[in-house]
């Protein structure tokens, strides 16, 4: 019955989506108010009502239903708890049901809290989110069905990939989708503007918390998303330029850019074309991402579900939705009025030289991640890109993307001289060239990009502060706030990055019991393994006892992990964080002459990373609160006037 | 010139529709092809891998008849697998001779006896060198060698019943 409800409650959002969107045309042609405001609730009713399939899909998980197909493909009875809630999205077509309850949700959530937004630009936005899920609804439904019986019942289900039997899994996809998913908001505001031609900043300031709060959720989901690949895949690394990791990365960039974008469109009313095409770019990158991931054009570790007929589904919808969108745009474009001009030396020009940074950036990603599909296409040749030629010609812009994002804040909007603009920010400067000194004199020998990120991350650090300076800190709004934390947020994860790439040191050995190792600050013991045994794996786990400098000895218990359902070996890591980097071990396998393969690394300020990110997102959601709070002020004092 | 501009996203968004719709077009091919294939197989010579059974050398693969060369270990579990196949095709008359990779003469002995034997001879490749120089990365691999002593075929992974009858065909074809 549970997964009838569900599979009913969908339907009858599909079906209130395609009244949303026939009612939003026919409202924006007639003009009829009566029918403009049934928009409003259909959309609220709409997102209520997936949010009950979603809430469907994870109790017949929770109850490990074994008559629904997805919950026999996927689950196990002896799971534990947390993994039989979490695997709800652990696969293709659970994984979907939540890309569209996100999107009916924020649709949803638009309908309810949307106020400054003209009342046709609004309708018209809704409808445009009414169609993009028109679309899922009908892939969901009719090609990746979540519900679907099984007759008969097996005896017991099949299990959930080990890799994804991981706290990991219960927070990175949902915070993720959030992200990717609601991001679509944007792209409905963009689509809903250019049917009104409604483009200036007070629309502008309409869709800044929107793309605030995705970007959030989306920088957070890419940063647990790091995390968790450095800890559970056992190889070390925290970003691998995965196609399916760029496939995150991508509407990042996209919406980091929109994000700086529509505070000059908000604050100075220019950027109006630019800041539509990056609001399009945006959530057509969250597509690209997920037709690539799923109709297994690439092959990643992310691909579950590789079915080119589903991948010619969604590549319909792409034609459908982000070709619409860019006919619209170059139809609709030219007869939007022109923002106003401005000085190069400016905030807005500072901004307009962050946003073609982020963009070059994304125009290297994409082409790197297509690069290996078009050459098969064309000449039939497979091959791949990987990190060398990301990080050298990324690497190098993102660089230059810091150097500006230093001075950007710095400059007044409208227009600025250059010789004030060096007195303010000499500091940094002084800063970044102290941290230089420091690297030649005292470091050995690092590489070019470790030792710029270095006295970048320096430099940027200061910076980022320097807006404060001289100013009342209490009457500082909460936005300006957010915008140093987030900088200094850049700063925080660059210098981890350029740490760990400059002087992480590993141990690669073949190791008796009773044989010590040095890396790093740290001593490590190899005293052996024994069998250990979890609810659905059983390991060999090895004990290492760790001491750095004359403190007390710890143990850590890298395993090498055998799942029972289905048969997988995978190998967990163990680490050590203290306040300056982590030790990170990990168990290989043994030979006949009784040594075992161990992996130890020491990775100085590794963590700085993901705390960066974090403090990235919480830069955003500080500028969300004081965005939002100001503009609640801003309308009761219109009522009020 | 501004016109044109406009029309630059939808451009580029055709070009990539053009590319991943070839991308879903073409046919997944999970088979890589072995570069050896049609080469003739590397010089060799082997000492025996057991007492008083005759070693193996490049030159007793060119035959003038196709036989299979079995990359195989008494350590590894899919050769276990895969050794009522072998059998079966040496009932059927193929001419079958082995690598055994980085083993000893006593464990290949008590495989031997307990899986059956279905090799002329063996040779024993105790550091993996002739193994490599093969093009083969792993065990069991089985190899189609003409009577020229040409690489016809590789088969990597165990011989399941259902590949039989592909064997005896690409050994009929190497004829």
């Amino acid at each position: 019955m549970i997964a009838e409800a569900g599979l009913a409650a969908l339907w009858f959002a599909a079906a209130l989506c395609g009244l949303q969107l026939m009612f939003g045309i026919f409202a924006i042609r007639s003009g009829r108010e009566d029918i403009s405001s049934a928009v409003r609730p259909i959309a609220i009713v709409q997102g209520l009502l997936t949010a009950i399939a979603f809430a469907m899909l994870i109790w017949l998980f929770l109850r490990t239903d074994l008559s629904v197909e997805l919950v026999a493909a996927n689950s196990h009875s002896a799971k534990p708890w947390l993994y039989k809630f979490a695997g709800a999205w652990g696969n293709h077509e659970g994984s979907m049901l939540l890309w569209v309850a996100v999107l009916a949700v924020a649709g949803a959530l638009v309908a309810i809290f949307e106020k400054r937004l003209r009342e046709q630009t609004l309708i018209a936005t809704l409808a445009a989110q009414a169609a993009i899920g028109l679309g899922f609804y009908a892939f969901l439904l009719f090609a990746s069905n979540p519900f679907a019986r099984l007759d008969p019942a097996p005896a017991q289900g099949q299990g959930l990939n080990p890799l994804l039997q991981d706290p990991g899994l219960a927070f990175h996809p949902p915070t993720l989708y959030l992200g990717y998913v609601g991001i679509s908001v944007a792209f409905s505001f963009a689509v809903g503007a250019l049917v009104t031609r409604d483009v200036d900043a007070a629309f502008a300031r309409a869709m800044r918390p929107w793309v605030l709060g995705a970007w959030i959720f989306l920088t957070l989901g890419i940063a647990a998303g790091s995390y968790w690949a450095y800890y559970e895949l056992g190889w070390g690394g925290w970003w691998f330029w995965d196609p399916v990791e760029n496939a995150s990365l991508m509407p990042w960039l996209a919406a980091t850019a929109l994000l700086h974008s529509v505070t000059v469109l908000a604050t100075r009313d220019s950027l109006r074309a630019w800041t539509i095409m990056l609001a399009v770019v945006a959530f057509s990158m969250s597509m690209v991402g997920t037709f690539l991931v799923r109709s297994g054009v690439l092959t990643s570790v992310h691909a579950f579900a590789v079915d080119p007929q589903r991948g010619a589904f969604i590549l319909g919808l792409l034609i459908l939705y982000i070709g619409g969108a860019l006919a619209l745009y170059g139809l609709r474009i030219g007869t939007v009025r022109e923002g106003k001009q401005f000085e190069p030396v400016s905030r807005e020009g500072a901004l307009v030289v962050n946003n073609l940074l982020l963009s070059a950036i994304l125009g290297i990603v994409l082409v790197g991640t297509l690069y290996p599909l078009g050459v098969e296409a064309v000449t039939g040749e497979q091959l791949s890109v990987g990190p060398p030629y990301f990080n050298s010609t990324a690497g190098p812009l993102a660089l230059v993307l810091v150097a500006v994002m230093a001075f950007g804040p710095l400059l007044r909007w409208r227009r600025d001289d250059w010789r004030a603009l060096i007195g303010r920010v000499s500091l940094p400067i002084l800063i970044a060239a102290l941290a230089l000194m420091v690297l030649v004199f005292l470091v050995s020998p690092i590489g070019i990009l470790p030792m710029l990120g270095l006295i970048l991350a320096a430099g940027i650090a200061a910076a980022s502060l320097a807006p404060l300076w001289k100013r009342n800190l209490r009457r500082t709004p909460l936005f300006t706030y957010g915008m140093v934390i987030a900088h200094f947020g850049v700063g925080v994860a660059l210098a981890g990055m350029a740490f760990e790439s400059a002087f992480t040191e590993e141990v690669l050995v073949a190791a008796r019991p009773g044989e010590t190792y040095q890396v790093g600050p740290y001593s490590v013991r190899f005293d052996g393994t024994e069998p250990v045994a979890g609810p659905n794996w059983t390991a060999i786990e090895g004990r290492l006892s760790v001491t750095r400098g004359s403190g007390s000895a710890i143990t850590m218990r890298p395993q090498a992990r055998m799942f029972a359902s289905p048969e997988t070996e995978t190998s967990e890591a163990a680490i050590r964080t203290a306040w300056n980097g982590q030790l990170y071990t990990v168990l290989g396998n043994g030979d006949s002459e009784g040594r075992w393969q161990l992996r130890l690394w020491w990775k100085p300020f590794v963590t700085f990373i993901w705390l960066g990110g974090a403090l990235i997102a919480l830069g955003g959601l500080l500028a969300l609160i004081g965005r939002v709070r100001r503009e609640r002020k801003a309308i009761a004092r219109e009522l009020y006037a | 010139m501004k016109q044109f501009v406009i029309w630059v996203p939808l451009a580029l968004f055709a070009v990539f529709l053009g590319i991943a719709a070839t991308g879903l077009i073409a046919p997944r091919d999970s088979v890589i092809e072995s570069q050896m294939i049609g080469e003739p197989v590397p010089q060799f010579a082997l000492a025996p891998s057991l007492p008083g059974r005759p070693g193996l050398t490049s030159a007793d693969l060119a035959t003038g008849e196709p036989r299979l060369l079995n990359v195989f270990a008494s350590w590894c579990v899919p050769c276990i697998a895969e050794a009522p196949q072998l059998m079966q095709l040496r009932r059927a008359g193929v001419a079958i001779d082995a690598i055994a990779i980085r083993d000893r003469p006593e464990d290949v002995a008590v495989f031997l006896s307990r899986y059956g034997d279905p090799y002329e001879r063996i040779g024993a490749d105790t550091d993996s060198r002739v193994q490599l120089s093969l093009g083969s990365s792993g065990v069991p691999e089985t190899f189609v060698v003409d009577g020229q002593g040409i690489i016809r075929h590789q088969h990597i992974g165990d011989i399941r019943a259902e590949d039989v009858p592909a064997l005896l065909a690409a050994l009929e074809a190497a004829r």
